[in-house]
């Protein structure tokens, strides 16, 4: 097989937009066509597509996020349609927390794209004085993005949003668990988006293993940490690097001194949206005995108001995602105590927005993480044993602290790890574009949302470009090497000069000559 | 357990203690390791000149002046980095405390390589006690007496439970790799790059691999030869070529092939000497193995300048290849000795096309007068860096990341760089409790009439910093019209 190559400006054939064939690619595919998996030959095709260049003009990259945008709003019943469908979500539901976010993006990066992808200049030194010295980002290639079930439009096309503004090719393989919208996807999107570019490849557990087989430039992957270890396992065998969207169990500590009523409203909202099936949800809470029926009173009212005495009926209250996540969850009531909740109705998947009181950390539910609307409250002593209990675990992604005292809040944050952190809300975070979206350790490698996305799907390329005069200067360096050459080296490389400094000081040097010498003027 | 276990396990609990998180902590540490590289500049000499036989000053320009760089710039910015780093505002977060932490990750796996075992070992340390960690710091063996002056006098310095050095071969590596870190920083090939990733996806550790690659040198027919020669001699044959950024081949046209070879002959009798073997400041090979790899790249090649070597001392020669083709046993890796092949093209189109069909190296080099040109290479090809009109140096401009793509490498360092490619960049969002009013376009039942309010604030992306300007701008006017007023009348 003929070595492929991997840069851009590379105009070997313009596939889609002219009918030149390119001997070389054609020869190579119909050669070995037959015994090429389907797989294989979307990522060839792909790669081929990205050699010609033209995923790089900025103009395409925006013209294909404004089509990705268009697919979004002229699209919108299609996509509602399908994940009713999946997760029994509204429509309202559906904009509000899968397709409202990828329009925020998309709006972002058209906005931002060229600050973006400019030459980013650095802080020069004595001996960078006189050339250019920049960061210049590039695309990488080929991106894999394996999408999730949960917000299947949200996590399987944000990444993709910052694949495209990147000026990469992307293979997005959703979930097949969701089953709807991954079709909606692999039928609609090719009308709105380069199909050779950005193809949509739909499959299970032997379809997302061959894709892995394949060599990529980056991997996209949000799920669980399991697959995550083969996924960057797979990675390996190429040297791609990869971005790995995990969970854990989010804690959630209630601090005693504050507005109980306020936040378990937010609580209550952030673990029963998509009746628990959110990778940032608050997965348990940690509160004093003192105020645990005072926090199971006011969720119990928040439930209420949110769901109407009856979950079940009620539209705005989804669907465990299948058979085998429900008989899971399910089983993680074992041994702790229901407070709210617990009834379920295995025909439809629906599992009532429960919470268990008085859980220890040894019991079922806090094994694992939940993915599910089951609400376990574990009583400590204090801050102090909230932070033990959270340290002795995996770093999750993300954190909660409800607290007015801002002391506390700062400790927390002091002494513990996680993808970040949220004190007096839950979930928002994902909102705020200017924020990293990402895990560590356990939860997760790498970050995305606005120019982290832009950034973690680029090549941040160290470019130094000299003169050839001055060649003088460079004597301290050849051998002979000398003491007296040394000095010279020491001295350019370890003085810290501050050229901004500098800069400043001579600018203020020369107003305060101009400003006496205009006072003089105006005082005779 | 093992060793390594221990040691491991140790590095974690001295961690869990949390004396590794302090400011005053970091910057003792760093101070005290600047102290080792000038109290013991003599033995890491020593121990240098046994493994590489490089001379005195020739350590200290290549190997330590840059640590004390790196260190002085850590100590003087630590407080900076470590900062939070306040991020833009939205509509919604307008009222909120929003910034990014960095915060340290944990234990460090740091694995260094021979060549430049000072700087490529202790480089990546700087940064990990920037940042905070913990890190056991993994020598390579091929450099057996620096491995073994690290392990017997950093402890002296440097906390030996948080920083300990632990040496060992193969299956001492292979053992350490075994255990949990919070990042892997491997220094070395892409064979055994590919082992450390596999490794690290067990625990799901992230990793920085410094891996290499044929970094291509394109040398444009008008540029000044007898200077970029020179530059490209000397990059070439430090260390006898056994850099990660040293230019491993030439592209040129045919027309300047010969001006090259005399060029760099020329260079090389002014940096090296007649006699190459009897000059202080050329390199040996570090081992056999590689001698014998090295020597067996020479066979289909013709050779225009040196190719003596003598194999007890480890000696090649400063040796150029002219009219090597690309099938030639010297292109087939990374060369890591003194053998510069020089390969002709029609020009910079044929240059780029052949640059493209190998492997992302982890450099570049471009010669040429031509600003043109040189942005014409860097808009069509990709690498780590890419440095024009010099060899080498943009190792040493801090504020560059230093990293490969592709084949060459992932993750990058360096200055800040190190710092935050060590820590974690925690996302942090300090909410109140009040204006509780306002999260109602979020709770069911969701209508259209929350969902529009919902639209509103976060779709539309006012620019807060410009109003704020704006702002200012109009208080300013204010009060100059009104100055005016009363001065005028």
């Amino acid at each position: 097989m003929a070595k492929l190559q991997y840069y851009t400006g590379v105009v070997l054939e313009s596939s889609a937009y002219s009918n030149i064939p390119c001997p070389l690619f054609y020869q190579s595919l119909t050669q070995y066509g037959s015994s090429m998996s389907r797989e294989q030959l979307v990522v060839e095709r792909a790669r081929r597509a990205f050699q010609t260049g033209m995923s790089k003009p900025l103009k395409f990259r925006v013209h294909q996020l404004k089509n990705l945008h268009r697919f979004i709003t002229e699209r919108r019943k299609d996509i509602a349609d399908a994940v009713k469908k999946d997760l029994n979500k509204t429509e309202h539901s559906t904009e509000l927390f899968e397709t409202l976010g990828l329009e925020g993006e998309i709006d972002v990066a058209v906005e931002r794209l060229a600050e973006w992808a400019a030459p980013r200049p650095v802080e020069k030194s004595l001996l960078t004085i006189l050339d250019e010295v920049y960061i210049q980002p590039e695309p990488l290639g080929v991106v894999l993005i394996i999408g999730a079930w949960n917000y299947p439009w949200a996590v399987t096309l944000q990444p993709l949003v910052a694949a495209i503004a990147a000026g990469n090719a992307a293979v997005v393989k959703p979930s097949e668990v969701s089953s709807h919208s991954a079709k909606v996807m692999e039928e609609l999107l090719p009308l709105y988006l380069d199909k050779e570019l950005y193809p949509v490849v739909c499959g299970g557990v032997s379809e997302t293993q061959e894709l892995l087989r394949q060599r990529f430039d980056h991997i996209f992957y949000t799920g669980n940490s399991t697959v995550g270890k083969l996924v960057m396992e797979a990675a390996a065998r190429h040297l791609t690097p990869v971005t790995l969207e995990l969970g854990g169990k989010s804690p959630c500590y209630i601090d005693k001194d504050v507005d109980l009523r306020v936040a378990c409203r937010r609580i209550t909202w952030g673990k029963f949206v998509n009746c628990g099936q959110t990778c940032i949800a608050p997965d348990y809470i940690l509160c004093e005995p003192s105020i645990q029926n005072r926090v199971v009173e006011e969720i119990r009212k928040c439930i209420t108001e949110f769901y109407t005495d009856d979950p079940k009926t009620f539209e705005d209250y989804g669907r465990i995602i299948n058979q085998r996540h429900f008989q899971r969850v399910m089983s993680l009531l074992e041994g702790s105590t229901v407070a709210i909740g617990g009834d379920s109705d295995q025909s439809q998947c629906y599992i009532a927005p429960t919470v268990l009181k008085d859980v220890t950390g040894g019991s079922k539910v806090m094994q694992e993480e939940i993915f599910g609307p089951l609400l376990p409250i574990v009583t400590v002593s204090g801050v102090d044993e909230a932070i033990q209990f959270i340290n002795e675990r995996e770093k999750p992604l993300a954190l909660y602290v409800f607290s007015p005292d801002n002391k506390l809040i700062r400790r927390v944050i002091a002494e513990t790890s996680s993808g970040a952190l949220v004190a007096n809300d839950c979930l928002v975070h994902f909102t705020v574009s200017a924020l990293p979206f990402g895990g560590v350790g356990n939860s997760g490698m790498g970050r995305y949302h606005s120019q982290h996305g832009f950034d973690q799907l680029s090549h941040l390329r160290a470019c130094l470009i000299k003169k050839l005069n001055l060649e003088d200067a460079n004597a301290m360096r050849y051998p002979p090497h000398t003491a007296k050459k040394l000095g010279w080296a020491r001295f350019f490389l370890l003085k810290q000069v501050n050229l901004r400094r500098l800069r400043r000081m001579a600018l203020l040097a020369l107003f305060s000559a101009m400003a006496a010498f205009i006072v003089q003027r105006f005082l005779r | 357990m093992s060793r390594e276990q221990k040691a491991v396990e140790c590095a974690r609990k001295a961690f869990l203690t949390g004396r590794s998180k302090p400011l005053e902590h970091r910057i003792r540490q760093l101070k005290n390791l600047q102290r080792f590289l000038l109290e013991r500049e003599k033995e890491i000499a020593e121990a240098i000149k046994k493994d590489l036989n490089k001379s005195e000053a020739g350590t200290q320009l290549y190997e330590t002046l840059g640590l004390e760089g790196e260190i002085v710039l850590a100590v003087k910015k630590l407080a900076e980095w470590v900062a939070p780093r306040p991020v833009e505002k939205n509509l919604l977060t307008i009222s909120d405390t929003v910034y990014i932490q960095p915060e340290p990750l944990g234990v460090v796996l740091i694995i260094g390589a021979w060549n430049y075992p000072w700087a490529v070992t202790i480089q990546p340390l700087i940064g990990a006690i920037a940042a905070g960690n913990a890190a056991v710091v993994k020598p390579s063996e091929v450099c057996v007496h620096t491995a073994k002056v690290m392990e017997d006098l950093l402890p002296a310095y440097i906390d030996k439970e948080l920083y300990p050095v632990v040496t060992g071969g193969v299956s001492e590596t292979q053992e350490l790799l075994r255990q949990r870190f919070d990042h892997v920083f491997y220094t070395g090939n892409s064979m055994v790059g590919k082992l450390v990733m596999e490794a690290a996806a067990k625990h799901l550790t992230p990793i920085t691999l410094e891996l290499g690659g044929k970094s291509p040198c394109y040398i444009d027919k008008n540029c000044d030869i007898p200077i970029a020669c020179r530059r490209v001699t000397w990059g070439k044959y430090s260390n006898c070529g056994q850099t990660c950024i040293a230019p491993d081949y030439i592209l040129c046209e045919p027309s300047i092939q010969d001006r090259v070879l005399e060029e760099i002959k020329k260079s090389i009798k002014a940096f090296y000497t007649e006699d190459p073997k009897t000059c202080p400041d050329y390199g040996r090979i570090i081992n056999q193995r590689h001698f014998k790899r090295i020597m067996a790249m020479t066979e289909d090649s013709t050779i225009a300048i040196g190719g003596d070597s003598d194999e007890s001392t480890c000696y090649i020669a400063p040796t150029v290849l002219k009219d090597v083709q690309v099938n030639s046993k010297v292109m087939q890796e990374e060369i890591f000795g003194p053998l510069l092949p020089i390969l002709t093209v029609s020009g910079v189109d044929e240059a780029i096309n052949f640059i493209n069909k190998g492997e992302k190296p982890l450099a570049l080099y471009i010669f040429s007068p031509d600003d043109k040109v040189i942005k014409k290479v860097i808009a069509e090809t990709s690498s780590g860096g890419v440095l024009a009109n010099d060899c080498l140096v943009h190792y040493s401009v801090s504020a560059l990341p230093f990293g490969g793509v592709g084949n060459s490498g992932m993750g990058s360092y360096h200055g800040k760089f190190s710092f935050d490619n060590l820590s974690h960049l925690r996302g942090c969002l300090i909410k109140q409790l009040k204006m509780e009013g306002v999260n109602d376009m979020r709770y069911p039942p969701h209508t259209a009439k929350k969902l529009f309010w919902a639209r509103f604030f976060i779709l539309k992306n006012p620019d807060l910093g410009w109003l704020g300007r704006m702002t200012l701008l109009a208080i300013i006017a204010v009060v100059a019209a009104v100055v005016l007023q009363r001065y005028l009348q």
